[in-house]
């Protein structure tokens, strides 16, 4: 697995092919076992992906919304990508997500009164700090006291998720928000610019972007090399002279930072305050789009924006043809167990 | 905070409670000591335990309130998915870890699309009757020990018994001695002409029976509805449990009345109105997951095979 998950580097065509016709089968094979679902219980599958496909693609407007949702979904798919590939498993990325937007709206509302060139990169500062220590968290337990960091990251995000509910009903309440769970609007100044008037489509899509780039730089690097190699082998790394304990520590802080990025975008971008459940399910969605992506960035933009349509368009199909949005989350299951066992299905084929 | 509310009764009704609510979990709990003793960690309990509280309400819905075909649906169903996560880490040799997510976000998706497709939006959710609870004859009437003890519903007795006879197969049968001997020395059992797979495919089977049982006591024994991931991290709370027990199935018992304790002290206190917003309160049980798994993690002697996939001769 480990050989498996950290090869990679795409030289040729024919490599190319061979990680991505397993890829597209299990879609392909997602799609029919949901199908087959709704037929089952009586409904019209072709009626159903129709109006998922318009939802994503129908009009420039949609197709600005998958991309609104592509941003997040790419920038988590990276984080979660930083822990797997030193075989790290952390799935806390919705919870540092959260944090990621706690912290950052509480500075730009705290420090409200600052210059805009301090203020505004210090939400963004704010944002990486909060998701890098709920994962430091989980990274320090697992490197030091050996406590499995599925359950840590876990049971992080249900504390995330509740200190949310806490600080929106409590301390970060707006006063004029007629009673509604939420913070304050954070500044005009500091919400990011739209990419297009008239849509929701904004920088945080660059910022994304950018990180795909800045990700590929990284694993080419030394220090990304030295972090592969401890996920590759813990005994090798450490007869290498590599100190394992502390790389674990560093891809948790590097996950959980980039996380809260996410979570940054997605409150200066979209949301504008602090709301509860802005990522609910996002944070098994980026280990499914990380996996499909091979954990590899330019594979994690395809993956990312596959499923980005899927849950914008998801969306549109549960409002417009009655199918509920929860066969997604059931295509989102069966691609993540089939594209896992590939290896096991497409011997011949990749051999 | 009304103190006043502190009275005997509602301290033994904190306790009585929190044998209720560690019921789920220690039905899970009990199934991965079996899984993880024979070397596979299944980390997809969360789902399995999901989709047995959903295919339990199910059966008991379709059959017009029989609850025990929904229990024996849930088995069905949590036998299916532990097959399934067998197929995943023993034929298939995928990362354990990632196998358990997978299946758990399967069986999270899966869970709500059925209850959707059967039931769509409804202002009020679809109920059923729960397990009654029945006092035992006698033993209930004695002063406290009774309440607290003997006046569950037939589900809650039948995971309390069945902690000693897991411990029972686990150490003074044969098949109990396979299975912790493939969790431990996987290599030695193949030699003794003892199928490695075989013996784990038996074990994830226990464990996925048990979560899915585990997972319909929360609809059919407990709340008489469904929500979607209703489960809550139980699954995954479960799987502390386990560490936390040293693979053991009576300490496994004591780590589940923990978890449960924590959450009938959480739902307490907010009935006292303690000074405390419900919000945090309701971190509580998740707080103390991570405080007592930090605890006996780095001295927990994990079984030495565990999460390693079998091949002959470690090729």
């Amino acid at each position: 697995m480990a050989a498996e998950i950290t090869r990679s580097r795409l030289s040729s065509a024919k490599r190319i092919w061979d990680q991505l016709f397993p890829a597209l089968i299990s879609i392909a094979i997602a799609f029919l076992v949901g199908g087959l679902l709704l037929l089952a219980n009586g409904r019209d599958p072709l009626a159903a992906y129709a109006s998922l496909w318009d939802g994503a693609f129908g009009s420039f407007g949609r197709f600005t919304e998958t991309l609104v949702k592509t941003t997040p979904f790419l920038i988590l798919a990276i984080a979660v990508s930083a822990s797997f590939r030193c075989q790290v498993w952390n799935i806390g990325a919705e919870g540092q997500f959260m944090l990621g937007a706690i912290t950052s709206t509480w500075v730009a509302l705290t420090f409200s009164s600052l210059p805009l060139v301090l203020l505004f990169p210090l939400t963004f500062l704010a944002a990486i700090a909060g998701g890098a220590l709920w994962s430091g968290i989980a990274g320090v337990l697992k490197a030091y006291l050996n406590a499995n960091e599925v359950i840590t990251t876990s049971m992080l995000n249900y504390i995330a998720l509740y200190l949310t509910a806490y600080l929106v009903n409590g301390p970060m309440k707006d006063p004029q928000g007629f009673n509604f769970p939420q913070s304050p609007m954070i500044q005009a100044s500091l919400q990011l610019p739209l990419l297009f008037p008239g849509t929701r489509l904004n920088v945080a899509f660059l910022v994304a972007l950018g990180l795909v780039v800045v990700a590929a730089v990284f694993w080419r690097s030394s220090l990304g090399f030295r972090t592969e190699i401890v996920g590759a082998s813990r005994r090798v790394a450490r007869y290498a002279g590599l100190n394992v304990n502390r790389t674990i520590v560093f891809v948790s802080v590097l996950t959980g930072g980039l996380a809260g990025i996410a979570g940054w975008g997605e409150i200066f971008g979209i949301q504008y305050r602090l709301i509860q459940n802005i990522a609910t399910g996002w944070g098994s969605l980026a280990i499914v789009i990380a996996l499909l992506g091979e954990l590899h960035p330019l594979g994690m933009v395809v993956s990312a924006f596959l499923f980005a349509s899927l849950v914008v368009g998801g969306d549109a199909m549960q409002r417009n043809a009655g199918v509920p949005f929860a066969l997604v989350d059931v295509i989102q299951g069966i691609v993540i167990l089939l594209v896992l066992s590939r290896s096991y299905f497409f011997k011949r084929s990749s051999a | 905070m009304n103190l006043g509310l502190v009275t005997p009764v509602f301290i033994i009704g904190i306790l009585s409670a929190s044998i209720r609510l560690g019921t789920p979990i220690l039905l899970a709990a009990l199934g991965e000591v079996f899984t993880e003793r024979s070397g596979i960690l299944n980390l997809g309990l969360e789902g399995i335990m999901l989709m047995g509280a959903l295919m339990g309400f199910l059966g008991t819905y379709w059959t017009g309130g029989n609850r025990e075909a929904g229990l024996l649906l849930a088995l069905v169903t949590g036998i299916i998915f532990g097959l399934l996560m067998g197929f995943m880490s023993i034929t298939a040799k995928v990362n354990q870890v990632v196998a358990g997510l997978g299946i758990t976000i399967l069986g999270t998706g899966l869970s709500t699309l059925l209850y959707r497709l059967s039931f769509g939006l409804r202002s009020q959710p679809p109920t059923i009757q729960i397990f009654p609870d029945l006092p035992i004859p006698l033993l209930s009437r004695i002063p406290v020990i009774g309440t607290i003890l003997f006046n569950h519903s037939a589900m809650v007795y039948a995971a309390l018994i069945l902690v000693p006879v897991a411990w029972v197969v686990l150490y003074r049968t044969r098949f109990g001695l396979a299975v912790r001997a493939v969790g431990e020395n996987p290599d030695a059992v193949d030699t003794r002409g003892i199928s490695v797979s075989g013996m784990r495919y038996a074990a994830v089977v226990i464990g996925g029976a048990l979560a899915g049982v585990g997972g319909a006591y929360l609809s059919i024994g407990s709340l008489g509805v469904f929500w979607t991931q209703m489960t809550a991290g139980s699954g995954f709370i479960a799987v502390a449990v386990v560490v936390f027990s040293r693979w053991d199935p009576v300490r496994s018992l004591l780590g589940a009345l923990v978890f449960g304790f924590a959450g009938s002290l959480q739902i307490s206190l907010q009935t006292l109105s303690v000074p405390l917003p419900s919000e945090l309160l309701l971190m509580l049980p998740y707080v103390i997951t991570i405080v007592v798994l930090v605890g006996v993690s780095h001295r927990a002697e994990f079984p030495a095979a565990y999460a390693v996939p079998y091949r002959r001769g470690g090729e």
